[in-house]
């Protein structure tokens, strides 16, 4: 199960808004072992494409770098599809390198109603989890 | 004193759960050719017939290796190399 505060649920869901119709990429750091996503940080999608997302390898090194220095891990890894279902397609599952993340998926297709659910995705099984938003 | 390698979590089932490795070889290419003879199968997971495989970022110290010289990068003791998965995927 994913627990996430409704702040940062809300500011995935801004991200994936703005960046449509190119996909939106970020990640949620929390404390190392917690589980509970804490900080917010929206990443570049090098690809800058709505087929598509890859994180700018560059921010990555920093970003990852500075959750290792403050004893953080990527709790989250989301992104956005912005035509088809919040699910994880093949391309998704093949490149999912994160075994103790939530993957979390946004669909922008509706402009009214936003998609948002989570996954696990070990060696190529995704198991979808219930999303719990709190205070 | 070696170059310290930093393995990514998915790739820690080949350095028996270590977070940091050491190996020598004065490229990044003759590097991960030393440490694929301690820990057997990582090379493959890092490099194939054409190079270094595609969804995997390797930096030297803070810099991409794709904005060097690839696997043919010189390394020199005390050089810290890390080995990151690419985050990447999309609706395809």
């Amino acid at each position: 199960m994913l627990t996430i505060t409704h702040e940062l649920h809300d500011k995935i869901v801004a991200h994936a808004r703005r960046d449509h119709p190119d996909e939106a990429c970020g990640v949620l750091a929390g404390r190392a072992g917690g589980d509970r996503p804490e900080r917010f940080i929206a990443m570049t999608n090098a690809e800058r494409s709505p087929t598509f997302y890859r994180f700018d390898s560059g921010e990555q090194f920093r970003v990852w770098r500075e959750m290792e220095d403050r004893d953080e891990e990527p709790v989250v890894i989301y992104h956005s599809h912005t035509a088809t279902e919040a699910y994880p397609s093949r391309t998704d599952i093949s490149y999912a390198s994160e075994p103790g993340a939530h993957y979390v998926l946004v669909s922008t297709r509706d402009a009214d109603t936003a998609e948002f659910r989570s996954y696990r995705i070990v060696d190529g099984t995704v198991a979808e989890e219930p999303v719990t938003v709190v205070e | 004193m070696g170059i310290e390698v930093r393995i990514p979590t998915i790739l820690r089932t080949y350095t028996d759960g270590a977070k940091q490795v050491e190996g020598t070889g004065s490229t990044l290419g003759e590097l991960f050719a030393d440490l694929d003879r301690k820990h057997g199968g990582l090379r493959d997971r890092l490099v194939d017939d054409d190079g270094l495989r595609r969804f995997v970022n390797v930096y030297l110290n803070d810099e991409d290796v794709r904005f060097l010289a690839g696997l043919e990068t010189p390394v020199k003791d005390g050089d810290t190399v890390t080995v990151l998965p690419a985050v990447a995927g999309g609706a395809g």
